[in-house]
């Protein structure tokens, strides 16, 4: 009896780690108003013109999305002048690990120069409301009379190392599909991620 | 004399290999088929993923708690290709792990993740518990008491 106790205990809790209870493709997201580091707010409503947004979870120390700076900030160059911005989000929490403080965010954004806002998410509210999990993760949305809706989430592309012969870009399709209209043909895939730093206790 | 010093250069090459191989997913499969009773516990990790290092004296004390029952532990890397000599290879020697430890060689995260489990999202630390019946995977840390509880309540 005890035993099947602990494996209901065990499936339940299993369950719970897997689930994802944040958005799923083609749900609405809710608008945030999240610090910038240059202390100023950003919410998705200031980007009148945007067609539609690139929100990427990523962080100060997590080595797969220190290699994906570069091309987060190559995303921004191609396609916020198209209608599709990135927004960058730091779902990690500094008491967790130190160099995720706001004052390391504000000296990476300067040294690495973004183009694009570098946000706060003090105790993960919208980190949770996506159903982010790692860093980096991407979100892909589109502006629509519904609202925003989520498009594509997941990886930037299948090619964290730089040596797949088999690259897929897989954001930039799904913009460029978005953008003549059509959703995108893969809307979710998966990478490996550093986990989250949550709050503790 | 040329030969002799490429032989020698194998020899050394060869044992440092030793310590760390790659793997990809179909060797790993063979293992398991090939493994009778055996259960695995297979721990994915990475020398980047701070969590990860936290839990492993976690799986090395299980390791050796279980060295005369049908249980392995395999630690299987993610860190990148690139940094098997020069990361991976000395943390497995600094931090002396008995287990055995590889580097998984799969060139595409999409397929590997999935083929691993459906419901992995990809973060790691992530454990696999699987014998020729059973195959169980979590996305979370383990403690070596949770370790030891999932492998009793594995059935």
């Amino acid at each position: 009896m005890k035993n099947l106790f602990l494996i209901g205990f065990m499936l339940v809790s299993s369950f719970g780690f897997a689930q994802n209870e944040g958005y799923k493709v083609g749900d609405v997201v809710k608008d945030f108003t999240l610090k910038n580091v240059d202390l100023k707010t950003v919410s998705l409503a200031d980007y009148k013109d945007a067609r539609g947004y690139i929100i990427v979870f990523t962080c100060n120390t997590c080595p797969v999305a220190k290699v994906y700076q570069e091309r987060v900030s190559a995303l921004n160059a191609s396609y916020a002048s198209k209608g599709y911005p990135v927004v960058a989000i730091n779902p990690n929490d500094a008491g967790a690990v130190s160099d995720e403080s706001f004052e390391k965010m504000q000296a990476l954004a300067k040294e690495k120069n973004f183009s694009f806002p570098y946000l706060l998410d003090p105790n993960h509210l919208v980190t949770k409301q996506f159903g982010a999990l790692k860093t980096p993760h991407v979100f892909v949305l589109s502006k629509t009379d519904k609202g925003n809706v989520v498009e594509y989430i997941g990886a930037i592309d299948n090619d964290s190392e730089g040596e797949n012969p088999a690259k897929v870009n897989y954001v930039q399709n799904a913009i460029n599909e978005l953008s003549v209209g059509k959703k995108p043909t893969i809307s979710a895939t998966k990478a490996v991620g550093c986990s989250i730093k949550w709050k503790k206790g | 004399m040329r030969i002799f010093f490429i032989i020698c250069l194998y020899l050394i090459t060869y044992s440092i290999n030793a310590q760390v191989k790659l793997l990809t997913l179909d060797d790993l499969d063979k293992r398991i088929a090939q493994g009778k009773d055996t259960t695995y516990v297979i721990n994915f990790w990475a020398t980047w993923c701070s969590p990860c290092v936290a839990e492993l004296p976690d799986f090395e004390t299980f390791h050796l708690a279980n060295l005369k029952k049908p249980v392995k532990v395999l630690l299987v890397s993610l860190d990148f290709k690139s940094k098997l000599q020069k990361e991976v290879i000395p943390f497995v020697q600094n931090n002396n792990i008995k287990a055995e430890v590889f580097l998984l060689n799969e060139p595409d995260q999409q397929q590997y993740i999935e083929r691993i489990d459906k419901k992995w999202s990809g973060a790691i630390p992530a454990t696999l518990f699987v014998n020729k019946k059973v195959r169980r995977f979590y996305e979370k840390e383990f403690t070596e008491m949770e370790l030891k509880n999932t492998l009793l309540n594995l059935k």
